[in-house]
């Protein structure tokens, strides 16, 4: 299982090709609000997550998860 | 704060589509000349986008049927199925649907709706797992909310990632309903249902698939997409509707499984509400004769999506990935696809307008479906109308919408 620091730093990375390249990411930096993903992007995030961890995420916790920290603590449940 | 200030964006667009003088959705079909022909917002179009595959909606048997139904029966049944709403020919409905796909039990539904979103809340619950179809209808992604179920989504008609999934469930897959389409819906795309009931049968779970899109269009019978794959046997659970080839409104579940005639009391959607009137249980039942009767119907609806599909691509437009009675026409810029639209209507053709977030990805589609009873000429005229779009100016050098 990942340790949440470096869940985070994977979670970065993957998420860099949806950014425009000002962006500073935080824990903190909420998906859709803050970093503009839109409902799509999103999905195809978590995909991309999915691919990487080799896990699946339920949809049933997508409304749990706004923040990077948010996306993060799911994942530690899940990997 | 109010309740109201979610529907913000959507008063903002309908506000925006109305000082332009356009407003797509909820087009009124004011007077039909034939089950191809009809004057919608005052205008003498084609009907290009109705779903009425086989064209059986103005079909003198069908309309005998329901009159005779009506006098006979009463214009409704004003009950549920589970208490005064069940009458001899529901259940005559039920039994011939289930001799025309060869399984053993059938479920009448009010709906297609009902149909789908019932079972897919009710197969499942709380405990269980649901891997569906990312591109999966409105009414399936409905009724697994409500079922309680984890939900997983695997990439669309994409058996290899649906083998993933599968995988990662472990012993959970014996709690686990896959949920896959026919005919998906917007782009008239049909599922590799043989990969993914190759993958079902590795791994286990029980199948559930949509036909609604493909009833009376694919295979030798016209049961749909799993019939023309070879694997009927596999899908343990096929749902869809009458309210496209058949021309009628209602929806159905049929299956082997002997289970189905106890569920059928635990779908809220089954129980809950009126079932269907007998003018439409009758003509449903004309429609299902004729399809099985008429097999020249379906190459018939076969020819004119050919000749719609090679036309707009001899046009140079995008369309769908593969030739289906549903043919879509992509555009990047959803004011130009606005635009289109109305464009179409005042040249004589009616489409369905598909902005996102409906359509699957981030672009708008307009969105054909042709019918049996369309004409070579009819499809010609389809095709002239959007070939006056190809001349037509940007929004952006127009008006902006």
């Amino acid at each position: 299982m990942p340790k949440y620091n470096e869940l985070i730093t994977r979670i970065y990375t993957i998420l860099q090709p949806f950014l425009k390249p000002e962006i500073h990411l935080t824990e903190d930096s909420e998906l859709v609000t803050e970093l503009g993903l839109t409902s799509l992007q999103v999905m195809t995030l978590i995909e991309h997550i999915e691919d990487d961890f080799d896990i699946s995420v339920p949809l049933n916790i997508l409304p749990n998860i706004r923040t990077i920290r948010d996306l993060a603590n799911q994942l530690v449940k899940l990997t | 704060m109010s309740l109201f200030d979610k529907f913000q964006p959507l008063i903002d667009i309908r506000a925006e589509l109305d000082r332009a003088g356009i407003m797509p959705f909820g087009a009124v079909t004011e007077k039909f000349l034939s089950a191809t022909e009809a004057i919608v917002n005052g205008h003498e179009v084609i009907l290009a986008g109705t779903n009425n595959y086989l064209g059986l909606t103005f079909e003198p048997e069908c309309i005998t049927a329901a009159k005779t139904a009506i006098e006979e029966q009463g214009t409704g049944t004003t009950g549920s199925r589970m208490a005064n709403g069940t009458f001899a020919e529901h259940v005559k409905l039920e039994q011939e649907l289930a001799a025309f796909f060869d399984k053993q039990h059938a479920i009448v539904f009010s709906t297609g709706y009902a149909a789908t979103m019932g079972m897919a809340a009710t197969l499942a619950g709380p405990d269980d797992v649901i891997v569906l179809d990312a591109d999966s209808h409105a009414s399936l992604y409905d009724g697994v909310r409500l079922s309680g179920a984890e939900i997983i989504r695997f990439r669309h008609s994409d058996a290899g990632d649906l083998e993933k999934r599968l995988r990662r469930l472990g012993e959970r897959i014996d709690n686990t309903l896959i949920i896959v389409e026919g005919v998906y819906s917007m782009l008239g795309d049909r599922a590799p249902l043989a990969e993914i009931a190759a993958v079902k049968r590795r791994y286990g779970g029980l199948l559930l698939v949509d036909e609604a899109h493909s009833l009376g269009m694919l295979g030798d019978h016209g049961r749909g997409v799993a019939e023309e794959q070879g694997v009927e046997d596999d899908v343990d659970f096929m749902v869809g509707t009458f309210s496209k080839s058949l021309g009628a409104i209602g929806g159905y579940c049929v299956s082997n499984h002997p289970q189905l005639e106890a569920i059928r009391f635990a779908v809220r959607s089954y129980i809950f509400t009126a079932s269907p009137s007998p003018s439409v249980v009758a003509s449903t039942r004309a429609a299902l004769r004729l399809l099985q009767e008429r097999p020249e119907l379906r190459d018939r609806l076969w020819d004119n999506a050919r000749q719609l599909y090679i036309g707009l691509q001899e046009r140079g437009f995008q369309v769908s990935p593969q030739v289906s009675p549903v043919v879509a026409v992509t555009i990047e810029d959803r004011d130009q696809a606005i635009l289109w639209w109305n464009r179409l209507l005042e040249h004589g053709a009616y489409v369905n307008l598909v902005m996102p977030p409906a359509s699957p990805g981030d672009y708008s589609l307009l969105r054909c479906s042709v019918s049996a009873a369309h004409t070579p000429a009819q499809i010609e005229r389809i095709l002239d109308a959007f070939a006056t779009l190809k001349n037509s100016p940007h929004p952006a050098t127009s008006h902006t919408v």
